[in-house]
Order: C-alpha cells, then sequence, then structure tokens
C-alpha cells in the first residue's frame, strides 16, 4: 500500500489540535525577522524626534550631525517636504470629516512628543544614534491639547491651528432613522428607570513582542522593502500613492513578524522616510526602533470617553440605549483611525434586544500620538460599555446581573435575529454557553463564600463579574464597507499550485504575524484535497509571491482567507476531475473524490490519486483538448455578512480592601467560534486575549504628563503582565457554526481580549459594591481601588510622574529625542 | 538601544580594581551585574568614560563565616545568595528578600553589593541591610573603611561610596534562635520593584517583644527605619492588637514620593498595613 492509501479513512485534519509547524523557526528566532536582513552596503537610520508636544520649529541645525563619524546624510523635514505626502487615513467615516494630514516627519510643526524632525543616515546603527545627539532644534512653544473634554470646549487651544476645532468628525447612527428601531428619545422618556454612566476607556499601547522594522533595497527605478508589517499588500498600495513610485516598481515583503495586535495594521512614517531615504541615495538602507521608541511613537489604541444611557421598565425590559463617546484620534489620522470607534457603534447594543438605540461619536484631536486599531478595534470598548452598564442597571433595580441579561438577550430560537443596530446575529445560543460557563467557574460555591466574606466582614472581599458578549468578525462584506465609506473592500484572495511531485503550495492573502495561519491553512486544504498535512506549504508576506490580499486583522483570517483557500481547493479539485475522468477513461459524472482520489463509481480499482493527477499534468503529455495543462486555481473571497462569535466569561476576583490589591481568583470563559479548526491555536488565541483583555482591566495605561510627555515610556511603567501575573485558565466552547463561510468559522483572535475586560471590571465592583462603590477607573491600580473604597469615587486620576526604579519617560530619553534641550 | 562609547577595564583583584578606577578619567563606573548600570547607559542616561567590570574579580563573589557575623562578598550575586545555606540560617530575611527581586535572569546576573550601591528607593535590600544594622566595608585609595548601615543611604540614588571607590563586602549580624523575620512587598506584578515594603526582624522573649528592627523601602529617597515602631514594639505584649497600635506609627516621619504606582498618601497607608504584616508574621502570630 502506498502512503496516500493508507490515508484512507483517517481522521480529518479538521478539529484536530496539531502543534503549530511555525512555531519552531519563530520562537528560536532562527528566521527572518526583519531586523535580521543584512545588505551589502546597507546604511542604518536614527530618528530625531520632538521631546515637545506641542511646538512651532523655529530652527534645526544638523550640521554637526552631519559631520559625525560614519554619518552619511541628514534630512531634516523642510529636505523632504515636497516628495513625502501624507500618511493615508482610508476612512472617512462622515462625507465632512476634517484631516489635517499627517506629514512623516515635521516640517513646520510638531504636534506630539516622538515625532520626527530629523533622519540621520549612517554606516552604523552604533553611528547613527551617536549623531542624535548632535541634531540641535530650537522649539517655539504652542500649548499643549491633551484633555478631549477640554479640547472640544468653546475657545479650546487648538491642536491645528488652521482648523476652525479639535472636531474631526461627528458620526451618528440613529436606529430610529435608520429603520432599525424605534425613536429612542421617546424610549427614554416613557422609561421607568433611566441609568447614566461615565466611562473611561484608557489608552492603551498595543506592546508587540517584536519591535517596528524596515528594509528598503533600491534596485534600478525596483524598490524592495521588508518590514514587520501586518499589512504588506495594503501597505504597498498606501507607499505607492504617497511618495509616487509606481505599485508595479514596488515590491513589499512582510517576512516573519513578531505579532502586532493591529499596531502594524498602519502604514507609519518610518516605512515613508525609509523608502525616501532609500530612493533618494540608492543605497539599502534599515531602520528598527528602540522599545522606547515603539511606546513613544507606534499608535496607541482605546481612549474613549464613553457617556452611556439605558433605559429600560421596572420588570428589567431593556427599552432603549444612548452612547456619546469621545474618541481620541491623537494629532493626526492613520490608516483607520477614525473608524475604529465606528466599528463599535454596531455592537454597544451587545446581544440584548433593545428596541431604540442611539450612537453619536465625536473625533477629537489631542497632541499625543495617533490611536488606531488595537485587539478588537472599537468592539471591546462597546463591550465594556454595555456589560458595565448592564451590572448598573442591575444594581438599580435590585436584579441578579445575571438574570437581568437572561431576560434581555437574544434566544437561541431566534436566530438568525436583525439587531437594533441593523447587524444580522448568525447563529449562537448564549444561555447554554452560559450554563457551561457557570459550571466551569463553580459559580454557586464562590457565590456562598462571597455571602460567608460579606457577613463575616473580612478584610478579603470576593466578587464575580460577568460579561455575555458578541462580536462582529470575519472582516468584512465589502459592499458594507463601501457604505461605510472605508476606502477598500474585504475580500480575500488564495491560491493552490499543485507541484509535480504532488506537494501543494498554498498562497495566501492573509498575511500572519503569529496567528499560525501555515498550521491552520495547511489542515484546511489537506482535508479538501485528501493530501498529508506535511505536503502542504503555506506562502504568504511578499507581494510578488501572494499578488491579491487584504492581510491580517479583525478576526478575519480563518473566516474569509480560510474560506478563500476552501474555494481554491474546490476549483483544484474541479480541474483535476476533467483531467481524472481523462485519464481513467470514465465519465466526470461517474467519479467520487475522496481521500485525495478519484474513483470511477462501480469499478473498483479504479482510482487515481489527486497527487498522481499533479504529476501527470505537468508532463502533460495526456490531458483532455481545449483545456489549459494546469490544475493550479485562485480563488476570492467575499463574505456577505460578519460572523458573530459569542461568549460568557466569568472571573472571580478577590479585592484586599485594606490596599486595594486585586487577585483574580479564578476565571472561566466558554465561546461559541464556529468551527474549530484547530482546538490548540483556539485555545491560545482565548488565553492571549484574555492575557491582554485582563490587562486593560488592571495593568495597562498610557499615560501623559500636563506637558503631553508619555511618563509611561518604558516597560517598567506602562505594566504588560507576564504569565506570573494571571489565573490559571478555564476555556471551553460551545459550537454554532457561522453560514456565511465554507468552514463555519466564526473567528477567535479578539474574542478574549474584548470579553475579558468588563467580566474582570465587575468583579472587582462586585466585591465592593456593598461598600459604596459602583464604578473604578482602569486600570484598577491598588491605590484607585482603596481609594474608591475609603474616599468614594472612581478612584481618580494617578500622579503621573513615573516611578523611580529604572524608569524613564519620554522626555528622558536622549537618544530618541535628540539634542533640543 | 545603543551606549555612547566608553573604555573598558577587567581587572581581577581589588587592588587592580583601585587603581582602574583612578586611571580611568572623568566619570569611570564599575560594572556589577550591569542590571541598573546596563539599561541606565543604554538610554544614555549615563555615558561613562570608563566601565570597570567586577566579573573576573574573584575574592569579591561568595559568603563566608566571621565570628558573630557572616560576610556577604558585594560580587555575589542574587541567585547564589539564595543558595547559600549560611544566609539562610543567620539572615533569612536577605534571602527572602532577594526571592523578590525581578526574575531569574535579573537575579542570576544582578549583584548583592550592585543593589546596595545602587541605592534604588524602590530596592529590595537597602531596607533589609538598614534593618539587620549591616556593616559595609569600602575599599579606596587610602584603604579601607567600615561603616554602618545608618550612613551608607546618604540621598536618592547616593551612599557614601565615593568616586574612585569600592564597596568590597558586607557583614550581617548572625540574628537567629529567637528571631523572626519577614518581608512584606507590595507591587502590582510579580517581578517588579517594590511600591511599598517592609523588612521587619522581631526577637521574642517570654509571650513578648523584646526587640523589633524594622526597614522601610521606598517610603522616601533612601531606607528608613521606622524607629517608633520599633519603640512602641520594645517590650510590648505579642498580641495583634499591640502590633496593629504599633504599626500605626509606620509611616510617621516619611517623605514618599508621588508617582504612577502611588501617591505618598497611599504610600504611608500602605507602609502602616504592611508593617502590620510584616511585624504579626516576624513575631509568629
Ligand atoms: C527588570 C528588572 C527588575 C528588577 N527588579 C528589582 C526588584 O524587584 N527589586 C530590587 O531590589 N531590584 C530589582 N532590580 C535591580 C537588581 O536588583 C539589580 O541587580 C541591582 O539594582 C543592581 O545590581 P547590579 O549588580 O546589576 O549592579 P550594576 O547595574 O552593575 O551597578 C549598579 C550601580 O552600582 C555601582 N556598583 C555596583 N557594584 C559596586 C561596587 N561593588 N562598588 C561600588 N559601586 C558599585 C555601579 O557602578 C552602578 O552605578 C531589577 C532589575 C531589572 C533589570
Amino acid at each position: 500500500m502506498t502512503a496516500v492509501e493508507e490515508r484512507t479513512g483517517t481522521e480529518k485534519e479538521i478539529g484536530k489540535a496539531r502543534r503549530r509547524k511555525e512555531d519552531a523557526r519563530l520562537i528560536t528566532g532562527r528566521t527572518t525577522w526583519t531586523d535580521n536582513m543584512v545588505l551589502p552596503g546597507m546604511l542604518h537610520l536614527a530618528v530625531v524626534r520632538s521631546p515637545v508636544a506641542h511646538a512651532r520649529i523655529a530652527h534645526v541645525d544638523v550640521s554637526a550631525a552631519q559631520e559625525a563619524p560614519g554619518v552619511v546624510a541628514v534630512l531634516t523635514g523642510r529636505d523632504l517636504a515636497e516628495e513625502q505626502g501624507s500618511l493615508p487615513c482610508a476612512w472617512p467615516v462622515t462625507p465632512d470629516m476634517v484631516n489635517p494630514g499627517h506629514p512623516s516627519i515635521a516640517v513646520d510643526q510638531v504636534n506630539h512628543v516622538g515625532e520626527a524632525v530629523a533622519v540621520i543616515v549612517a554606516r552604523s546603527k552604533a553611528a547613527a544614534q551617536d549623531a542624535v545627539e548632535l541634531a540641535d532644534v530650537d522649539y517655539e512653544p504652542l500649548p499643549v491639547v491633551l484633555d478631549m473634554e477640554q479640547a472640544v470646549q468653546d475657545g479650546a487651544d487648538l491642536v491645528h491651528d488652521h482648523l476652525e476645532s479639535n472636531t474631526s468628525y461627528h458620526f451618528v447612527f440613529d436606529a430610529g432613522e435608520a429603520g432599525t428601531g424605534a425613536d429612542t428619545e421617546q424610549a427614554f422618556a416613557d422609561a421607568d428607570v433611566v441609568v447614566s454612566r461615565r466611562f473611561v476607556q484608557q489608552r492603551l499601547i498595543p506592546a508587540f513582542m517584536e519591535p517596528r522594522s524596515v528594509v528598503v533595497q533600491p534596485q534600478g527605478d525596483n524598490y524592495t522593502m521588508w518590514s514587520a508589517t501586518q499589512i504588506p499588500h495594503i501597505l504597498r498600495v498606501m507607499l505607492a500613492m504617497v511618495t509616487g513610485v509606481p505599485e508595479h516598481k514596488l515590491r513589499v515583503i512582510a517576512p516573519d513578524v513578531g505579532g502586532g495586535f493591529g499596531g502594524k495594521i498602519t502604514p507609519t512614517p518610518e516605512e515613508v522616510l525609509s523608502l525616501l531615504v532609500a530612493r533618494r541615495l540608492g543605497k539599502p538602507v534599515k531602520w528598527t526602533e528602540t522599545r522606547s521608541e515603539s511606546l513613544m511613537t507606534a499608535h496607541h489604541g482605546r481612549d474613549q470617553i464613553q457617556f452611556i444611557d439605558i433605559a429600560a421598565d421596572r420588570e428589567g425590559n431593556v427599552t432603549g440605549l444612548k452612547v456619546r463617546l469621545l474618541a481620541d484620534m491623537g494629532a493626526y489620522l492613520r490608516l483607520v483611525t477614525p473608524g475604529v470607534p465606528v466599528l463599535g457603534a454596531f455592537m454597544f447594543n451587545g446581544i440584548y434586544k433593545f428596541p431604540a438605540y442611539r450612537f453619536e461619536c465625536d473625533g477629537i484631536f489631542t497632541n499625543k500620538v495617533p490611536t488606531d486599531a488595537y485587539r478588537g478595534a472599537g468592539r471591546p470598548e462597546a463591550t465594556f460599555a454595555i456589560e458595565r452598564i448592564m451590572d448598573e442597571l442591575a444594581a438599580e433595580l435590585g436584579m441578579d446581573p445575571l438574570e437581568l441579561r437572561r431576560k434581555n438577550w437574544i434566544r437561541a430560537e431566534e436566530f438568525p435575529f436583525t439587531t437594533v443596530a441593523g447587524l444580522q446575529y448568525d447563529s449562537g445560543d448564549y444561555e447554554t454557553a452560559t450554563q457551561q460557563a457557570l459550571e466551569l467557574l463553580g459559580y454557586d460555591e464562590l457565590r456562598e463564600e462571597q455571602r460567608r466574606r460579606r457577613e463575616s466582614n473580612d478584610p478579603v472581599q470576593l466578587g464575580i463579574g460577568i460579561s455575555t458578549f458578541t462580536e462582529m468578525c470575519g472582516l468584512a462584506p465589502s459592499r458594507v464597507l463601501g457604505s461605510l465609506s472605508f476606502g477598500a473592500g474585504g475580500w480575500e484572495h488564495a491560491s493552490i499550485r499543485m507541484l509535480p511531485t504532488g506537494k501543494v503550495e498554498v498562497v495566501t492573502g492573509s498575511t500572519p504575524h503569529g496567528q499560525g495561519h501555515e498550521t491552520a491553512w495547511s489542515q484546511l486544504v489537506a482535508d479538501s484535497l485528501g493530501v498529508p498535512f506535511e505536503d502542504v506549504e503555506v506562502l504568504h508576506g511578499d507581494t510578488a509571491i501572494s499578488s491579491r490580499g487584504l492581510d491580517t486583522y479583525g478576526s478575519r483570517s480563518l473566516v474569509v482567507g480560510g474560506s478563500a483557500v476552501v474555494k481554491a481547493a474546490d476549483k483544484v479539485i474541479a480541474k483535476a476531475r476533467r483531467i481524472a475522468a481523462h485519464l481513467l477513461e470514465a465519465s466526470e459524472d461517474d467519479l467520487d473524490f475522496a481521500d485525495g482520489k478519484f474513483s470511477v463509481r462501480g469499478t473498483p480499482g479504479a482510482s487515481l490519486g489527486i497527487q498522481e493527477i499533479a504529476l501527470a499534468i505537468f508532463a502533460a503529455h495526456n490531458y483532455p483538448e481545449g483545456i489549459e495543462p494546469s490544475i493550479d486555481a485562485e480563488a476570492t473571497f467575499d463574505p456577505e455578512n460578519f460572523s458573530f462569535p459569542h461568549g460568557t466569561h466569568l472571573c472571580a476576583m478577590e479585592v484586599d480592601t485594606e490596599t486595594g490589591f486585586v487577585k483574580i481568583r479564578k476565571y472561566a470563559c466558554v465561546d461559541d467560534v464556529g468551527t474549530i479548526v484547530n482546538p490548540l491555536i483556539v485555545e491560545g488565541q482565548v488565553h492571549g486575549g484574555l492575557a491582554q483583555g485582563i490587562a486593560q482591566a488592571l495593568y495597562e495605561e498610557a499615560v501623559y504628563d500636563a506637558d503631553g510627555n508619555l511618563t509611561t515610556g518604558t516597560f517598567v511603567d506602562y505594566l504588560v503582565p507576564a504569565a506570573s501575573d494571571l489565573p490559571h485558565f478555564d476555556t471551553g466552547n460551545t459550537v454554532h457554526t457561522a453560514p456565511g463561510n465554507p468552514i463555519g468559522a466564526k473567528g477567535v483572535g479578539e474574542a478574549g481580549c474584548i470579553a475579558s475586560t468588563p467580566a474582570v471590571v465587575n468583579a472587582a465592583l462586585d466585591a465592593v459594591r456593598h461598600l459604596g462603590v459602583s464604578d473604578i477607573r482602569m486600570p484598577l491600580t491598588p491605590e484607585r481601588v482603596w481609594r474608591a473604597i475609603h474616599a468614594g469615587g472612581d478612584g481618580g486620576d494617578r500622579a503621573s510622574a513615573r516611578t523611580n526604579a529604572q524608569a524613564v519617560d519620554s522626555s528622558d530619553a536622549p537618544s530618541t529625542t535628540g539634542g533640543a534641550r | 538601544m545603543i551606549p555612547a562609547p566608553f573604555e573598558y577595564a577587567r581587572p581581577t583583584t581589588v587592588d587592580e580594581v583601585l587603581q582602574a578606577l583612578a586611571e580611568g578619567g572623568e566619570d569611570v563606573k564599575v560594572l556589577a551585574g550591569g542590571q541598573s548600570l546596563i539599561p541606565v547607559m543604554r538610554l544614555r542616561l549615563a555615558a561613562p568614560e570608563t566601565v570597570v567590570d567586577l566579573g573576573r574579580v574573584a575574592e569579591l563573589r561568595g559568603v563566608r563565616e566571621e565570628d558573630d557575623a557572616i560576610v556577604v562578598g558585594a560580587m555575589t550575586t542574587h541567585s547564589d545568595v539564595l543558595a547559600d545555606p549560611l544566609i539562610r540560617q543567620y539572615a533569612p530575611l536577605v534571602a527572602e528578600a532577594t526571592a523578590t527581586v525581578a526574575d531569574r535572569q535579573v537575579r542570576h546576573r544582578g549583584t548583592f553589593g550592585g543593589a546596595l550601591v545602587h541605592a534604588d528607593p524602590a530596592g529590595d535590600l537597602p531596607a533589609v541591610a538598614l534593618a539587620l544594622d549591616a556593616d559595609f566595608v569600602i575599599a579606596g585609595p587610602e584603604g579601607r573603611r567600615t561603616i554602618g548601615a545608618s550612613e551608607f543611604f546618604v540621598d536618592y540614588l547616593t551612599t557614601a561610596v565615593q568616586e574612585g571607590e569600592l564597596l568590597v563586602e558586607v557583614r550581617l549580624p548572625k540574628l537567629a534562635g529567637s528571631w523572626g523575620m519577614h518581608y512584606a512587598k507590595f507591587n502590582r506584578v510579580a517581578q517588579a520593584w517594590s511600591i511599598v515594603a517592609v523588612a521587619a526582624a522581631v526577637r521574642r522573649e517570654d509571650g513578648r517583644i523584646a526587640e523589633a528592627r524594622i526597614g522601610l523601602t521606598n517610603m522616601g529617597p533612601t531606607p528608613l527605619r521606622a524607629r517608633q515602631v520599633e519603640e512602641a514594639l520594645a517590650g510590648a505584649e505579642a498580641t495583634p492588637e499591640a502590633v496593629a497600635a504599633a504599626a500605626a506609627h509606620a509611616a510617621e516621619g516619611t517623605e514618599p514620593s508621588s508617582d504612577l504606582n502611588a501617591q505618598a498618601d497611599y504610600r504611608q497607608h500602605l507602609a502602616t498595613v504592611l508593617t502590620r504584616r510584616a511585624v504579626s508574621t516576624a513575631a509568629g502570630l
């Protein structure tokens, strides 16, 4: 028997907990991270950055830097002003949205700390870094705008003084006007109970593991760029538009990329600058950021002030929801900056049957680094608001928070369900997921313990937090993106190349940056084509190899990109069927395809494997007239709807009321992400997402001082938790397949991150609500928790001074701020 | 990030170190484990002209017994301290505090002496050395001198070690038998510096607290002794109530900083809670 025959009847690859085939090289680092690239004659860039948040540039003197040893050139904003264009914003969320333009290097004015003011080009990285300190820049300070609520006041200081205000746009979705719901004002006028809250979504830093890095190699009038990016395909188009290098003369490669979390979803100033410098000097160049540069200048996420009103009747039936957001854009608009809160606009209603809903959002400019996508992008913010306000409503009504949710959520038999925001939720069962999660947590016992601790006035109180969430994944149906004025589609492309030896190359347009596409796609193709998992190689990330693609974000890769792979495999089979019929001298209609083999129905022994057909068609000695000698195929998949993973997340939290220290006692979640292609990858994504969502609740916050310096300038003060800070996770799944794609998958990349944050905060509040606490600002630092318990309020602002242990803030980092001070 | 250029010397004896320090020019720094020095050099907050690496000076490493003291060489790494039987027997407080320092990687390189000379207010070992009344042996061009912990910590990141001098070793009095000890550290994540911490050593006698020594971490620019608490505890009954009453004085006279982790009033509150907990545990309550 041949190896191929042995597979007959073997178990399916889909559903197998395969170890990831890419991990060995990723974990050991024996691979091509961009910064590992060394090209002959390569020059190194270092960026002189503004140490001030808002100023006119009075004078730039780079003569000393120019003469420093090893320095080849120093370029200022003035030098590059004519050719740098503006970094693109692809999402004008309203027709009259104001976009001030986004220079890659400041020419006359700096608008946030860390903005580039000059670029040093040197023969070594060390020489470039040494010369940074020699650049001399005079700044004329301008008033610094940091607080959104002040920025929208009449007469407020302006970030961009050529604009009329600090407001970029005002976006409204009103279900009454859209015809998807009733009149919101009326709903509130008629309500028995209205609860209103102001929640703060603090600014976060994506903090991917691999710092950003770019290498550009000019060859004649062609350019190849390697970049640690999530979006090589989009980057190529955007760079062509920004710099005028024609698209067909530009090849972009994202080699292995060490994480992104949305942080590598936007074309960056440094990518543009690297290309401009390489073009000007005709030499290969490299730029790799330091960690402090990354924290200070890579885009941030979240940063919203949320005003939420919920209306209900006395029995706890919700009757209306109003959301008003201030969303911090930072100083400029990057690729999808304005769209992030708009992605959330359709999710604030969560899993509940609100009859009326109105959403308004103002995008506000401040003198901070721009925000853009960060894991979940808009949906964590929305989920937080609704899951927090449901608890507040429950407290107001004196109802059990779970009962309130149950009363209002969409029931299993009601799917597909069109929500008040106009989205059609595809499938799910909130009750079953919740039941499983309660069991995993040991809910009843913990409630009992909570009661005991309350009664005995234990200094350590216990709380249980609930978050029943859904999210829209599988970005995105192209027509829907069009209706939201997004500048591109949401399809994905794949092709399959059948090699002569029967091995299979799969080319995907979804460029991974750590998610495990190579493993999951191999599993898909192994099942579709009936070839061994090991015979499949997945290629990605190089625009010369993967010609079409829209990359990885928004939990889209498996749902959209994986579907394109499956569709391409279907086409391979269809093409192979004609060859097989010819070679087996049978009618196509009489062929069955199973386990990688075509067999003639009713003629035992007459069969041909698809891997054999690959060789036959490579030789091309004998194939039907009138067709091409190839069984390779490609496919583009454009979903018709989003997919809607959901789940129930439960957190049990201990709060030390003497110190304010909070500790997660137990965390359980049951997620429905549709078909599970690889349970190990799914669990990994859930774990990582939980870590990030818990980190928003408890640890992470980008803090600026009154001058606009980032005081959380290193990992000493920007607190990213380690495994030792996180509890064991009890995870489970229910499976309701997504009807909108051939795999049935819903997306899992963001679920943990979206769902966990409100579960954690609700848990802490549940522990101390009886002490009069109804809100604590994130992150729940021990100090905030202690103040909320002992002084009331939400715990207040943190002191913005950096801690004294080895910490620096952005004003302290001379190697990135230049010799300006 | 890349440090500014510097000269580098790697002597093998204390005498050679002193010579290298004398000849190294304007700004000479000794390099111990590098866990504090290298980061500030990479951030270019420090740009010494010469770096004198102590890594090969064998005589600075290790723990030995000398009469009623144990002597810890300045270059003894945190992980060596943790593994040392003498420390475990006579200065368990040092082991307990060292176990909370950073992570394995940092403890593998970072040194006992480096942590003390660096004297970061958030560092864990200075308050412990202060609570234990350690003596510091410093070598300089004029020979060796020994000073007590109360004179060693001078100000923020500043000790009595002068330019051209070297901390050679630290002498810890043997405290065993009726002494109980505990280090209560408060931080937001494991493996981080102290927001506030309290080092307590307590000697019990006949149901009373005969003597208590309490060091405070990060309650000011230098480590502090909580003298009022110590006085209130001396001779007090070993009961939770007496300990709590004494601990309430822990923040008296302190002027802690306000930063991202904690504002001053909260630090002062933490000091009282942690002192109560540290003393209670040390006293076996
Ligand atoms: C991520 C991280 C987390 C940390 N967390 C903690 C923590 O939780 N608690 C804590 O206490 N510490 C912590 N540390 C600091 C750690 O304890 C360091 O090891 C210590 O502060 C410095 O010791 P070192 O041997 O590395 O000294 P180095 O960095 O080599 O030197 C520090 C300073 O002391 C001087 N110096 C060193 N040795 C001598 C000597 N013998 N004579 C004269 N001068 C000398 C040096 O010139 C330099 O100025 C952390 C460090 C890191 C990197």
